[in-house]
C-alpha cells in the first residue's frame, strides 16, 4: 500500500486549507495537501462578494473594532470572541498579503483596494474583484503553492520536496496512536487504490455540509467529510444547529436550485421585491437592528450615496433575517411564480454597470435561466449555504480536543457564532487558516517523539464494503432521502415533532447505508464514492437534528416555530456533539460559554447588549466599565 | 414537460472504450451535466464524470458535446432538438482516465513551469498602489476558470502530442501575458515566451477564444500583445537599448 510520512497533513484545498498549508511549509514542514477535486477547484470558487478586512480604504472610520462588533451582532452574541477579535485584527494583513502573492483586486482611485457594502457590515468593508472574489482568492494561493515549489524545486532539486498535492484523493478516516493524531487513511479516485499518511498533526479543512439538503449552493464535495472525520476520531463539534440559509438561492429553473445570487447584488443596491410590488424587508426589521436600519425607501435609497447621514436599507439586514422574510412572505401567498420573491437591479443601476459589478451574475441568469438581470428581476429564494458549527477549536491555534488534529474554515466553529456575515468566510479563511498552519507547525516542533504508524485493516475494510456488497442498495436514493428529510424537517424554520421524525429517518436510512452497494470497478467510480460519504453525512445530519432539538429557542441560523425567541439564557450555552469511534451514540451536552473579555465587552453601549445577556452578565459589564 | 432523450456517451477505462447508446429523461431548464447525473443515478452508477459547482465557476464539467469542448453544467438542453442524440466524449487532447474523464496533470506541469509573480523586494504588504486601469487587462485573464477546454482544442497539441513539451498552450502563454502586464511584475518574460513555452506555435487560428466559457479574448488581447511585445524586443534596438538602460519602476 502507498504509504508516506510528512510532518503536517491538511485536507482540503480551498482557501483554508491552502493558506495552513503555505504556513506549515513557510515553517519549513513537510507539507501534505490532500484534496477531493482537482487543484484549485474547491469550493472556495463559489464564494463571490468578498473578504472582509477592516482596512478603512474607502470609509476611514472602519477599523477592527466596528468590524468585531459587526461580526458580533451578525452571529447573535454567540460568536466565540476571541476568534471574532483575531479575526477582526488579523484581517488586513491577511488581505494585504495575497497582493504580495500576486491577486489582483478591484480598486478605489487613488489606488488602493477597493472595498464594498455588505449584509450586516457597517462600512464597506469587502475587498473583492467583481463578483468572482472567490475564485482570485483560490488562484492567488494555488499560485502561491506552486511559487513555493518552484523555491523547492532551485533549492532541492525537486518541487515537491516539501509541499505536494494528492489531487482527487479523499480521506475516509483519520489514524491514532493512543489519543493522539498519527496520520490519515484515503483512496485516490483515480484508481480506487488505498493511500497512508503517517503524520503527527493534521489540519481539517473540508468545508461544510451543504450536500445534507436538497436545495443548497454547495458542491458535492460538502459532506461534511471533516466534521465527521474529527467526531469520529474523538474530537467534539460545537454550534451544529446552526445553518445558514442564504436568502438569495435561484428558484428557476428546478436544475439550478440553490445555486448563489451574489449578496453584491443589494450590496450595490438590488431591492426584494414580493409579488405586490412591495420592497417587503420594510416590514421585517427585527426590534435588536431597529434603530440600525431605514424605515422608509427614501431614506434605504440615500443610504447608497450619503452614509454618514442615512441608515442602510432593510435588504442589508443580517442573511439569516433576510431568509425568514423571504420564507414568510413565500408563505403568505405573496412569493413570485416560481416560488422565491423578486430581487431587482434592473431599475437600480444602469445596465453597463450591472455588467462591470456583477459579470458573473449576469452570465450566469442569461446561460441558465434565460433571464437579462439588466432588463428584468431575478427570481430568488432561501438556499443551504454555510454550517457555523464545527470542530471545537482553540481560537489562538485551531488546535482541536484531539492531540495533533487542527480545524480552520467551514470546518471549524464558534467564530461566526449563530449567524456568518457576509465577507466574513474568505477572511475567516485567510486569518485562521493560517493560525491552524502555525499551530500544526508548533504541535510538532514541541513532540518529543513521533507517534508510530498505525494499523489500517479496519479502515481498509470500511472503505471497500461497499465493493464488495452485490445487489446492495442505490447509494443515490438513500442519500436523496435524506436531503428531502433534512430539507423539510430540519430546514430553516424547525419544530419538536418535525426534528424528532427526522432523527427517526436518520435512524433508518444510517441501515439502509450499511447495505448499500456500488457495481462497476475501483477506477473513478462515483456510485462507490458516494456510498462512503453517505457515513459522514448521515452523522453530521445527526448531529445538526439532535442539537436543533435540545436549543429551544430561535436566534441566528436556528429558527424554532415553537420556540420563536431569543432567550440571554440559551445565549450562554453551547452544544456539544460528539460519537463513538464507530459513529454511533451520538450524544449532545450543554457548555457555558466563556464570558466576553472586559475591554472587548466594553465596546458595546449597555442598551445593545440588554437584548442579549442575562442580568447577572450585565452587572459584569457594568463592572468592567466602571473598571476601563 | 420533460421527454426521452438519446444520449451517446463514450465509456472505458485504460485505453479503451466505445460509445454507449442511452435513453434518458430530460426536464425543463435542465442542462448535459444534469442528464449525465440522471445517468449516473438511475442507470450507470459508475459513469465516471468531473463536476463541482454547477454554476460555470469551477472549470471542472469540461467534455465535448457533439464535438464541441463545452461545460457540462452550461449547456442547456433546450439548445438541442428533442429528437437529436447527443453524443459526450471526453476532452481529446488529454489522455482518458474513465469515461469522461481525462488526465489533465499536463496543465499542473505547465504551470509549474511559468515563473511566478515577482514583486519587487522593497513593497511591503499593504503599500501597493495600482490604479482600475492598470489592473483590469490582467483582471481578464485571471477570470480563467482553468476548465482547459482552450489547451484541449490548441491544434498545436490536440493532434500532436509531439508538440508538448515544448508548448504551454493558451492557458499559460495567457498566464505568462497576465503577469507580463502586472503593474508590478518585475521579471522579463517575453524571451522565455518565445523560447521556453513556445508562443511562436501559436498562429492565431482563435479557437481557444471561441470556446472559453468565460469569454476571455485570449487570442486578441493576451497571445497577439504578448507576440507583438516579443517582436518589439527583439527586433526595435532601441527598445532593446531602452530596456537595458532603464529598469522598469514597477509602478
Amino acid at each position: 500500500m502507498e504509504r508516506h510520512e510528512y510532518d503536517v497533513v491538511v485536507i482540503g484545498a480551498g482557501g483554508a486549507g491552502l493558506r495552513a498549508a503555505i504556513e506549515a511549509r513557510q515553517q519549513g514542514k513537510r507539507t501534505a495537501i490532500i484534496c477531493k477535486s482537482l487543484f484549485g477547484k474547491a469550493h472556495t470558487v463559489m464564494a463571490e462578494g468578498g473578504a472582509a478586512a477592516a482596512m478603512g480604504n474607502v470609509n476611514s472610520d472602519d477599523n477592527w473594532m466596528v468590524h468585531f462588533r459587526d461580526t458580533m451582532r451578525g452571529g447573535k452574541f454567540l460568536n466565540n470572541w476571541r476568534m471574532a477579535e483575531l479575526h477582526a485584527k488579523e484581517a488586513p494583513d491577511r488581505v494585504w498579503e495575497l497582493e504580495e502573492w500576486g491577486a489582483l483586486f478591484d480598486r478605489t482611485k487613488d489606488g488602493k483596494i477597493s472595498q464594498r457594502n455588505f449584509g450586516g457590515h457597517e462600512y464597506p468593508r469587502l475587498a473583492h474583484v467583481g463578483d468572482r472574489t472567490g475564485l482570485e482568492l483560490i488562484r492567488t494561493l494555488q499560485q502561491r503553492v506552486v511559487a513555493l515549489q518552484q523555491e523547492d524545486e532551485r533549492e532541492h532539486g525537486d518541487p515537491e520536496a516539501f509541499i505536494k498535492v494528492f489531487a482527487e484523493c479523499t480521506i475516509t478516516r483519520l489514524l491514532k496512536d493512543g489519543d493522539a493524531i498519527a496520520g490519515a487513511f484515503g483512496y485516490w479516485r483515480e484508481t480506487g487504490d488505498f493511500i497512508v499518511f503517517d503524520a503527527p498533526a493534521v489540519v481539517l479543512a473540508t468545508g461544510g455540509i451543504g450536500k445534507s439538503y436538497v436545495v443548497t449552493s454547495n458542491s458535492w464535495e460538502y459532506t461534511g467529510d471533516g466534521h465527521a472525520l474529527a467526531v469520529l476520531a474523538g474530537a467534539k463539534l460545537i454550534n451544529m444547529e446552526f445553518i445558514q440559509f442564504h436568502p438569495t438561492g435561484m428558484v428557476w429553473p428546478p436544475s439550478v436550485r440553490g445555486i448563489l445570487v451574489t449578496e453584491s447584488v443589494r450590496g450595490d443596491g438590488g431591492v426584494l421585491r414580493n409579488s405586490e410590488g412591495r420592497r417587503f424587508m420594510f416590514d421585517y426589521v427585527p426590534d435588536v437592528f431597529k434603530d440600525k436600519y431605514a424605515t422608509t425607501e427614501e431614506e434605504g435609497d440615500r443610504w447608497y450615496t450619503d452614509q454618514a447621514n442615512n441608515r442602510r436599507p432593510p435588504e442589508l439586514l443580517p442573511r439569516d433575517e433576510v431568509a425568514r422574510a423571504i420564507n414568510s412572505e413565500v408563505k403568505a401567498g405573496r412569493g413570485s411564480p416560481q416560488g422565491g420573491v423578486f430581487l431587482d437591479v434592473s431599475s437600480r443601476l444602469p445596465a453597463a454597470e450591472i455588467i462591470k459589478r456583477l459579470p458573473s451574475m449576469h452570465h450566469q441568469f442569461k446561460e441558465l435561466a434565460d433571464v437579462d438581470i439588466t432588463q428584468e428581476p431575478m427570481q430568488v429564494g432561501p438556499t443551504c449555504h454555510y454550517i457555523m458549527g464545527g470542530v471545537e477549536v482553540e481560537a489562538d491555534t485551531g488546535a482541536a480536543s484531539v492531540p495533533g488534529l487542527f480545524a480552520a474554515g467551514e470546518v471549524s466553529g464558534g467564530m461566526h457564532g449563530s449567524n456568518r456575515l457576509g465577507g466574513n468566510s474568505l477572511s475567516d479563511l485567510l486569518v485562521f487558516g493560517r493560525r491552524a498552519g502555525l499551530g500544526a507547525s508548533a504541535y510538532v516542533d514541541g513532540l518529543a517523539t513521533r507517534p508510530s504508524a498505525a494499523d489500517v485493516t479496519d479502515a481498509k475494510a470500511e472503505a471497500v464494503a461497499p465493493l464488495e456488497r452485490t445487489g446492495g442498495e442505490n447509494p443515490y436514493e438513500v442519500h436523496h432521502e435524506l436531503q428531502r428529510t433534512m430539507n423539510d424537517l430540519v430546514g430553516i424554520i424547525r419544530k419538536a415533532g418535525e426534528i424528532s421524525e427526522a432523527l427517526q429517518v436518520v435512524e433508518k436510512l444510517k441501515e439502509r447505508s450499511k447495505n448499500t452497494g456500488s457495481s462497476g470497478s475501483r477506477v473513478y467510480n462515483p456510485g462507490w464514492h458516494l456510498a462512503i460519504d453517505l457515513r459522514n453525512m448521515l452523522l453530521v445530519s445527526e448531529c445538526v437534528a439532535r442539537a436543533a432539538l435540545l436549543r429551544e429557542e430561535s436566534r441566528g441560523g436556528h429558527t424554532r416555530d415553537d420556540f420563536p425567541v431569543m432567550s440571554a439564557d440559551w445565549r450562554q450555552k453551547l452544544l456539544v456533539c460528539s460519537a463513538a469511534p464507530d459513529g454511533s451514540g451520538v450524544t449532545v451536552e450543554e457548555k457555558v460559554q466563556p464570558s466576553m473579555r472586559g475591554d472587548l465587552i466594553s465596546l458595546f453601549e449597555r442598551s445593545e447588549l440588554e437584548k442579549y445577556l442575562t442580568e447577572d452578565e450585565l452587572a459584569e459589564y457594568d463592572a468592567a466599565v466602571k473598571e476601563s | 414537460m420533460g421527454y426521452k432523450a438519446k444520449f451517446r456517451v463514450w465509456r472505458g477505462e485504460g485505453g479503451e472504450g466505445q460509445l454507449e447508446d442511452f435513453t434518458v429523461e430530460v426536464n425543463e431548464g435542465e442542462v448535459v451535466l444534469d442528464v449525465i447525473h440522471r445517468l449516473q443515478a438511475t442507470q450507470v452508477p459508475d459513469l465516471a464524470v468531473r463536476w463541482n459547482c454547477k454554476a460555470g465557476k469551477c472549470g471542472s464539467c469540461s467534455m465535448e458535446i457533439n464535438g464541441r469542448p463545452r461545460l457540462g453544467c452550461m449547456t442547456r438542453m433546450s439548445t438541442f432538438e428533442e429528437t437529436e442524440t447527443i453524443t459526450v466524449t471526453p476532452m481529446r487532447t488529454f489522455p482518458v482516465i474513465k469515461d469522461l474523464v481525462c488526465d489533465v496533470s499536463f496543465n499542473y506541469q505547465k504551470a509549474r513551469e511559468i515563473p511566478s509573480f515577482t514583486p519587487p523586494k522593497d513593497v511591503k504588504p499593504g503599500e501597493y498602489r495600482m490604479q482600475q486601469i492598470d489592473v483590469e487587462r490582467s483582471q481578464e485573464f485571471r477570470k480563467c476558470i482553468e476548465c482547459f477546454m482552450c489547451n484541449n482544442v490548441c491544434h498545436v497539441i490536440r493532434d500532436h502530442d509531439e508538440n508538448k513539451p515544448a508548448f504551454a498552450g493558451p492557458r499559460f502563454l495567457m498566464r505568462i501575458a497576465e503577469l507580463d502586464m502586472h503593474p508590478y511584475d518585475e521579471l522579463d518574460r517575453k524571451e522565455s515566451a518565445q523560447e521556453e513555452h513556445g508562443l511562436g506555435y501559436c498562429n492565431i487560428t482563435k479557437c481557444c477564444t471561441e470556446v472559453c466559457p468565460e469569454h476571455i479574448k485570449i487570442t486578441d488581447n493576451a497571445l497577439i500583445p504578448m507576440k507583438e511585445r516579443v517582436v518589439d524586443r527583439k527586433y526595435d534596438p532601441l527598445v532593446w537599448l531602452g530596456s537595458k538602460i532603464f529598469k522598469r519602476s514597477g509602478v
